[in-house]
């Protein structure tokens, strides 16, 4: 028993320390955002302060960043998860002597360095768009080509969430929709499509936020452009800014929020599904008595 | 432009072969069950399908990586010469990494990074596999289940503060005026501020915390679906706790931690963030280069020879490693 409560001290002690330089930094940075000194520092507190907040309102390339980062993530996810969703309907349909080759291109971007996938889609593009004049003035844009490098990852992310769903999914309730008269289109809209939503919702959510963060593929597609990170990343390298930790601050509150209501949202589900099974057991107890 | 137009035709190739197999394979096995692809999915959605996957995996995916290929065999031209006389297939930007342009010597430096690089993205793989093991098996075996969900949406919290923050939130910690510093002057331990960043303990620690998670996931994924009875089946025969984990949960898990591993190496060695940021001002990561040869030296052609040198080096080291603990590249990426 000794050994035991000994062993459980032990493991609590190791969480403790890996939730500590998980959170540690980041509750230090966030600290930093509301003292006064111009050097971001945490310890002495000099003084309470909003003013970095203000600082961060009020500079421009930060703003404009935030704009083409938006524009970039719905782009991106309004291109992945078509991509990822028709990419997991062929997986199962394609000739099966192809399907390694098939599975190896499309999980590949997932193994790349981003730096790599960055500059092939340079090159490349800069290339093909610079056939005509005309593609070279409209398409040959920082938005576009990120666009496109962070889509071909992320369509790959889009492919295995959709995959995981498929897996689950009951054949024979679309060889019941056949049966009963339904060309395959409609059961692709009425009856496949409603049963990946949860798979589409969270293919978008996970798309969005991966565009919105990445730095490797982005920094070299983004051309003369510029996303809220690689601005980020200019002002990390010319110095330190308590600027970037009210930033910061901003993101850890939105995401902590995001998790907060994500947790209420699985605890009422489960209330309700612990609920229907205590119902379910009861009726049929009712039913044997009867 | 002919050597790049080549790039055009491997796919068509690919895809042509296999359109033929699979059409002589269902000829030849008359199954009248067997469903058209377009009979299956509709014109409309059936097109549409193939339209999105080729607009995917060709121009998305497959032929930049292959143009990238066959520009690193090429020279570096200014634009008005690509594709006149002077652009011609050559291997001088993969002479160029092995032996320094001038001189004819040994390109150490260049080689010395690579090896750097590799070194310790593999340092950090260790690392974060020592970190993230206990967790991952105390949350997938003996957690409750509430409690594993706090746990693990802990976890996806810091994941979605961007890498540049993460990487900024050690720089405050780890600086000369830092609080690390403050706190082992105000201790005692030394009376000078111990130069983190130089040293490359910021490079260490930025890449082990950026890619935790990375290491997590996989992790946890494998060694949950372990059945409990075949722990307890080991600890009623007598099995002390180290030989559980090493005949039983590690055996079992080895998909899961190759694929974990895996991610963690091949992020690291291609990470740019984390070394910009955190690493010391003699230490040259190896797509510092890369990233120099874009935006300084404008060589795009080395820069793609080196980006391929890179892959090259990493996937011939990941299939190595696979190979030696005896996990296939395909239980890895699930």
């Amino acid at each position: 028993m000794n050994s035991k409560s000994v062993m459980r001290g032990m493991i609590g002690f190791y969480i403790f320390l890996f939730f500590f330089y998980l959170f540690g930094p980041l509750i230090v940075m966030s600290i930093t955002a509301f003292n006064t000194p111009s050097y971001p520092q945490a310890y002495p507190f000099e003084g309470f302060t909003l003013d970095w907040f203000v600082k961060l309102w009020n500079h421009r390339a930060m703003m404009d960043g935030l704009k083409n980062s938006v524009i970039i993530g719905l782009g991106v996810v309004s291109l992945a998860v078509p991509i990822g969703l028709s990419a997991a309907i062929i997986m199962n349909q394609i000739y099966h002597r192809a399907r390694g080759l098939y599975y190896l291109v499309t999980i590949s971007p997932l193994l790349t360095p981003g730096v790599i996938i960055g500059i092939s889609t340079v090159i490349f593009w800069k290339d093909m768009l610079g056939l005509t004049d005309f593609t070279k003035a409209t398409f040959y844009k920082g938005i576009i080509l990120t666009i496109f490098g962070q889509a071909s990852f992320i369509s790959a992310y889009c492919l295995l969430i959709f995959m995981a769903r498929l897996t689950r999914f009951d054949r024979s309730q679309e060889e019941a929709a056949l049966d009963l008269g339904a060309s395959y289109p409609q059961v692709f809209w009425h009856i496949l499509l409603p049963f990946l939503k949860p798979a589409v919702v969270s293919a978008i959510v996970i798309g969005f936020l991966s565009s919105f963060e990445n730095y490797n593929t982005t920094t070299f597609a983004i051309l003369a452009d510029k996303t809220l990170v690689t601005v980020l990343a200019g002002e990390v390298r010319q110095g330190t800014n308590p600027a970037l930790s009210a930033l910061a601050v901003i993101i850890i509150g939105i995401s902590l929020g995001g998790a907060i209501i994500y947790e209420i949202l699985k605890r009422r589900e489960q209330q309700k599904a612990d609920l229907a099974q205590r119902e379910a057991v009861l009726a049929e107890r009712q039913e044997a008595v009867a | 432009m002919s050597s790049r137009a080549f790039v055009f035709i491997i796919p068509i190739i690919v895809i042509a072969i296999f359109w033929a197999m699979a059409k002589f394979e269902y000829r030849n096995n008359n199954d009248p069950t067997r469903k058209g692809y377009f009979e299956r999915n509709g014109k409309v959605l059936g097109i549409a399908f193939i339209a999105l996957v080729a607009f995917w995996t060709l121009f998305l995916v497959g032929l930049p990586y292959l143009y990238m290929v066959v520009e690193s065999f090429h020279p570096q031209l200014p634009p008005i010469k690509r594709g006149g006389p002077d652009d011609i297939l050559t291997i001088a930007q993969y002479q160029s990494f092995l032996l320094s342009k001038h001189t004819d010597s040994i390109n150490w430096l260049h080689i010395s990074s690579l090896g750097f690089t590799i070194f310790v993205s593999i340092v950090v793989t260790a690392l974060n596999f020592c970190i993230c093991y206990p967790l991952a098996y105390y949350m997938a075996q003996t957690g409750a289940t509430q409690k594993v969900r706090l746990l693990m949406l802990c976890l996806i919290v810091p994941y979605w503060v961007n890498e540049i923050l993460r990487a900024f939130s050690l720089r405050l910690l780890l600086a000369s005026k830092g609080l690390i510093n403050q706190i082992l002057m105000w201790v005692g331990f030394t009376d000078v501020p111990i130069d983190f960043l130089g040293n490359n303990t910021g490079l260490y620690v930025g890449l082990s915390y950026a890619y935790l998670l990375v290491m997590m996931f996989p992790l946890y994924n494998a060694i949950e679906s372990l059945d409990k009875n075949q722990i307890e089946a080991a600890r009623d025969l007598g099995a002390p706790w180290w030989r559980i984990h090493k005949d039983v949960v590690i055996p079992y898990a080895k998909p899961g931690i190759a694929s974990g591993c895996t991610m963690v190496f091949m992020l690291s060695a291609g990470s740019l963030a984390a070394p910009q940021f955190l690493g010391g001002p003699r230490m040259l990561w190896f797509t510092a280069i890369i990233y120099d040869f874009f935006f300084q030296n404008f060589n795009w052609a080395r820069g793609a020879a080196y980006s391929f040198i890179l892959l090259a080096v990493c996937i011939a080291l990941v299939m190595l490693l696979l190979r030696l603990f005896k996990v296939s590249l395909g239980e890895t990426i699930r």
